[in-house]
């Protein structure tokens, strides 16, 4: 990070002119996020869930392809099997972005960080932005991984997708961009709830517990609210062929569902942190 | 140099700190002395800026703790022990602090040795003990080498030799030109490193005044009188140059004369004495004394009645004073340290 690589000024000289920055605040953050187990931890199993549960979605197919229905055949999406993993991963990633903020709650350590750094604002868009370059670099790795091996066990026994191919390289990327989203929405939760397993909680009803809520409600209020459903604008951001889904429910478009998703991140990280600026630390 | 004015904070119906106004100069260590619950650590962390105050304000060199341009390097605090990620070593801690204020990576290493976690440095602090979880805080407070300094009950959890050693550690850094302020629940603490003391109860100032006055204050001696004729007798001694004070049982608390002038004086007046007992306050009892009523009313919703000056009402003789009577938890008074 370029922003990294400030002169320090020395002590002797005693207090320095100029403010601390958002330069001092992403050092810190990157810092914190490093040097716990956690994170490692977290992301260890971000990689499992993606690329294991690639593999496996993946073979399952390859094994199947013979015996597949007509319909199977014309909705297959190889380059969507591939990333099925990025169901279990984004769990992990939530897991993650929670705790980014909870933990410092959990432990007090909170305090200490708004001693250093008083304005609070800066200190969300700080966690925010480290933690989202993070989440990035590691669900586009993950999710470009996941595609080339599924394709790899998909070659020769059923149809298998290219990066070239129209909308392939969009769903795989995509695959990274959607965790980076939902990432930020779990970190803008933890701001709101404070505590790590609240916010969690809150973070998985979002996910898994609303779609099954709504897939009991009448037809009309599921296909006039399901596509706002984070879990289903994934869903489509990382298929090639989503319109062969539109006949299950209407979805927006990739782009605009991811627009949709950022756009939860941001009102979660804009209402955490009016509440973070309001509240007792 | 710290000045708080008017400082108010409620929690709920609860008042925490009210209406309270100090000032705390830099050189010398200033003590912050209440019982549990009174409102010390809700009133620092008013003070840094954690949380808010619902009147009143105060500052640290002249500005708000919001608008310092490098909180770190002119305020350091310890607030409570073992605020620290248990899975973060304390080197990272602390480095993750120096980088949010531009603070050189060496001073890491430096505050490290000063409180003498070198070798543990690396290892994660979830293994620390309470004491150790103190030092690495008061490394943190140390870190921007700042003029002023926080300190809520450093003591706790340290062994004797801790202690001391932060006995020392605050009159060096008042002796530098710091402004140090310490707060703690034991008056006895507070008289061998202060220099300086606000004492508060139930969030309120009860006095501001130099520990050596407040000491003079505790060690006078006062007579403790009952007799059947108190109002007769009260007159005598005021005419006599003595200062009465009536406690809650009848008796008369004398101070200004000896006892044997009191009995010489009731047997010229033939007025029968029940009790004659020469009695010394300690520091706790005039600790107690100051604080008595803001315990012992504790939750009633009353306003504390003006305690000073008024002897500890002991109903044992020169013991401890029932004010001893146990004092809230911190959780009922700042129901925000316990988050």
């Amino acid at each position: 990070m370029a922003l990294m690589t400030g002169a320090s000024p020395t002590l002797v000289a005693g207090v320095p002119a100029g403010h601390y920055s958002l330069g001092g605040a992403l050092r810190a953050e990157w810092t914190k996020l490093r040097s716990v187990r956690s994170t490692t931890w977290s992301l260890v199993a971000t990689l499992v869930a993606i690329l294991g549960i690639g593999i496996l979605a993946a073979s399952t197919e390859a094994s199947h392809w013979a015996h597949a229905s007509f319909e199977d055949e014309v909705t297959f999406d190889p380059t969507s099997v591939s990333l099925t993993g990025l169901l279990f991963g984004q769990l992990a990633i939530g897991v993650l972005g929670v705790l980014v903020m909870s933990a410092e709650y959990g432990t007090g350590t909170i305090r200490a960080t708004l001693a250093a750094i008083p304005n609070r604002p800066l200190v969300l868009v700080a966690k925010a932005i480290v933690f989202a370059v993070v989440v990035l670099v590691v669900g586009e790795t993950l999710s470009f991984a996941a595609f080339f091996i599924g394709q790899a066990i998909l070659t020769g026994s059923a149809p298998h997708a290219a990066l070239g191919q129209p909308g392939v390289l969009r769903a795989v990327a995509g695959g990274g961009l959607y965790l980076g989203a939902l990432g930020l929405l779990a970190l803008g939760l933890a701001a709101m709830v404070r505590h790590t397993a609240g916010a969690i909680t809150t973070f998985v009803g979002i996910l898994l517990i609303l779609p099954l809520i709504l897939a009991a409600l009448p037809s009309f209020i599921r296909d006039a609210a399901g596509k706002y459903l984070p879990a289903n604008i994934g869903a489509v951001m990382t298929s090639v062929r989503p319109s062969l889904r539109s006949a299950e429910f209407p979805s927006f478009a990739p782009w605009t569902g991811l627009a949709i998703l950022g756009g939860y991140a941001v009102a979660a990280l804009v209402i955490g942190g009016w509440l973070f600026t309001r509240r007792d630390a | 140099m710290i000045e708080a004015r008017g400082l108010t904070k409620h929690y709920g119906d609860t008042v925490a700190v009210d209406d309270l106004s100090f000032d705390v100069r830099p050189g010398q260590v200033t003590g912050f002395l209440g019982p549990n619950g009174s409102g010390k650590s809700t009133t620092m962390r008013m003070i840094m800026g954690l949380d808010h105050a619902d009147a009143g304000r105060v500052t640290v060199n002249g500005r708000p703790y919001r608008h310092l341009p490098w909180p770190l390097r002119e305020v350091g605090g310890l607030l409570e022990a073992k605020a620290i990620h248990p899975g973060r070593s304390a080197y990272h801690h602390l480095l993750a602090l120096a980088h949010t204020n531009d603070i050189p990576k060496a001073r890491v290493g430096e505050v490290l040795e000063e409180v003498g976690l070198t070798a543990v440095a690396r290892k994660r602090a979830g293994k620390f003990s309470l004491g150790m979880g103190q030092r690495l805080g008061i490394a943190a407070a140390l870190l921007g080498d700042p003029g002023v300094l926080l300190f809520d009950e450093p003591v706790n959890g340290l062994d004797p030799e801790g202690i001391r050693w932060v006995r020392h550690l605050l009159k060096r850094l008042a002796a530098q030109g710091r402004t140090v302020f310490v707060s703690s629940h034991l008056m006895s603490e507070m008289a061998l490193t202060a220099d300086h003391l606000v004492v508060i109860g139930r969030g309120r100032l009860i006095a501001e005044m130099p520990v050596a006055e407040f000491v003079a204050h505790a060690a006078g001696q006062f007579v403790r009188v009952r007799t059947p004729a108190g109002d007769e007798m009260t007159g005598a001694l005021v005419r006599a140059g003595a200062h009465v004070t009536t406690e809650h049982d009848g008796a008369l608390a004398v101070t200004g004369m000896t006892a044997q002038a009191i009995g010489d004086l009731a047997q010229a007046r033939g007025v029968a004495l029940h009790e004659l007992t020469p009695l010394t306050g300690s520091l706790e009892d005039a600790f107690m004394e100051l604080t008595h009523d803001s315990v012992e009313f504790w939750g009633s919703g009353s306003a504390p009645a003006d305690g000073s000056g008024a002897p500890a009402p002991a109903d044992g003789s020169g013991a401890p004073a029932p004010a001893a009577a146990p004092a809230p938890a911190d959780g009922v008074a700042s129901p925000g340290a316990a988050r």
